[in-house]
């Protein structure tokens, strides 16, 4: 590993200014620190935001349910109220990495890494959720931008994401078994009276909606509603894992099974 | 920097490089070389240890993130006139283990897992487990010393 410095501030605005200073946010580091030690990463100085209480934890706000930048993958999956609200997001949370990995990752490194077949970013995007910075309030799909890639600038911080409480919702992925990625993961929820929305990871560059699963559970929100949409291999990934068909066809399973789930 | 953490109940300082993991500060400079390093990139498990009443792979954790944390390793586990833990136990029962590389990390997260859910059925315990991986391919043992050792508690 590259040598740093390591610090760990105690507020927000505290780590803002050490950010602004140049350094690296350090959130579970669940990645951060694999790819330090492939020197992927090599930071000159590393900020710990684990210290900072007012980005942790889970809380109702009016319609939405608001979780910190550094709350745990195990806080979500095993908090009663992500379970009753949205449950498809405690499933999701509960199936990120391992035991051990959820213990230390967090919904704020996940979506600032912003792996293509990381499990977060489709509830974000299915749900329509707002991200919280430090400077500003960002949709979901302004927020993800392809490939490893986000809106967040240079000293921007994730603080926290909203999330809207759906009707239904559910979560189905199938993964690496290593890695425990998504190969294909989708998120569907059904919005009373404003529509099935679903988003899918693993599958492309980068997590993306898909109209015509939408238009179709819209329309019927029941696994045999998707039979007759057509789903193209055009634009997903290819690698040792699994072929653009294959990836369609998958895409087409874990929709139905995310929708039975929802429907449980 | 010296790190201060309690390790195994015991208050201890650590003088290491910031970019010091936690597994090497336990092997190196504590010498306890009962965790293993087994893959080093967070899939394995061998290096698996309990912070703060969380098992967590210590391969992927800086010692600086765990400063003024409980740690407890497979050398914390057993009394000290050397009578082992009910997982241990078990364990060597039901020869739930084969070259014993990942044992150590099998061990800790079996804790974890049962003082989690101290019912866990056999498939909650294979998937809990799902962290850990034994290239001997022992797991039917492995989930029999679980569920042995959740009996007896």
């Amino acid at each position: 590993m590259h040598a740093f410095e390591y610090t760990k501030p105690r507020s927000l605005d505290d780590a803002i200014a050490a950010l602004a200073a140049g350094g690296q946010a350090l959130a579970g580091g669940q990645t951060l620190i694999a790819s330090l030690k492939q020197r992927l990463a090599q930071p000159d100085t590393l900020i710990d935001l684990g210290g900072i209480p007012d980005i942790q934890g889970v809380r109702r706000v009016g319609d939405a349910l608001w979780i910190g930048a550094m709350t745990t993958h195990q806080t979500v999956a095993n908090d009663a109220t992500v379970q009753a609200a949205i449950p498809g997001l405690a499933v999701l949370a509960g199936g990120i990495g391992d035991r051990q990995v959820r213990a230390m990752g967090t919904i704020g490194g996940s979506i600032a890494n912003n792996d293509p077949a990381a499990c977060y970013p489709s509830a974000l995007m299915a749900l329509g959720a707002t991200v919280h910075t430090n400077q500003r309030e960002l949709p979901a799909s302004d927020f993800f931008q392809g490939f490893f890639t986000t809106a967040l600038d240079a000293g921007e911080l994730v603080t926290g994401v909203t999330f809207p409480i759906p009707g239904r919702s559910g979560y189905a992925k199938f993964k690496q078994p290593a890695s425990r990625f998504a190969i294909v993961g989708v998120f569907v929820a059904d919005f009373a009276g404003a529509g099935a929305r679903v988003a899918i990871t693993g599958a492309g560059a980068g997590v993306f909606r898909h109209a015509e699963l939408e238009a179709a559970l819209t329309q019927s929100f029941e696994p045999s509603a998707i039979d007759g949409v057509s789903i193209s291999p055009d634009d997903l990934s290819e690698d040792i894992h699994a072929t653009p068909a294959y990836r369609a066809a998958l895409i087409r399973v874990q929709t139905k099974r995310a929708v039975t789930q929802a429907l449980a | 920097m010296a790190v201060e953490l309690t390790v195994n109940g015991q208050r201890v300082a650590v003088e290491a490089s910031a970019s010091t993991l936690l597994v090497q500060a336990l092997r190196d400079h504590l010498k306890l070389t009962g965790t293993h390093v087994g893959c080093d990139t967070a899939q394995c498990g061998a290096c698996t240890v309990i912070v703060n009443g969380n098992a967590v792979k210590s391969c992927n954790l800086l010692l600086q993130q765990v400063a003024g944390a409980e740690v407890t390793t497979i050398e914390g586990l057993a009394s000290a006139d050397g009578t082992l833990h009910p997982m241990q136990a078990a364990f060597q029962d039901c020869h739930g283990l084969q070259c014993g590389f990942c044992t150590s990390g099998m061990v800790m997260s079996a804790v974890d897992l049962i003082q989690k859910n101290p019912k866990a059925t056999a498939a909650e315990i294979r998937e809990g487990l799902e962290g850990n991986l034994c290239r001997c391919t022992g797991y039917q043992n492995i989930v029999k010393a679980v569920q042995q050792a959740a009996a007896a508690q």
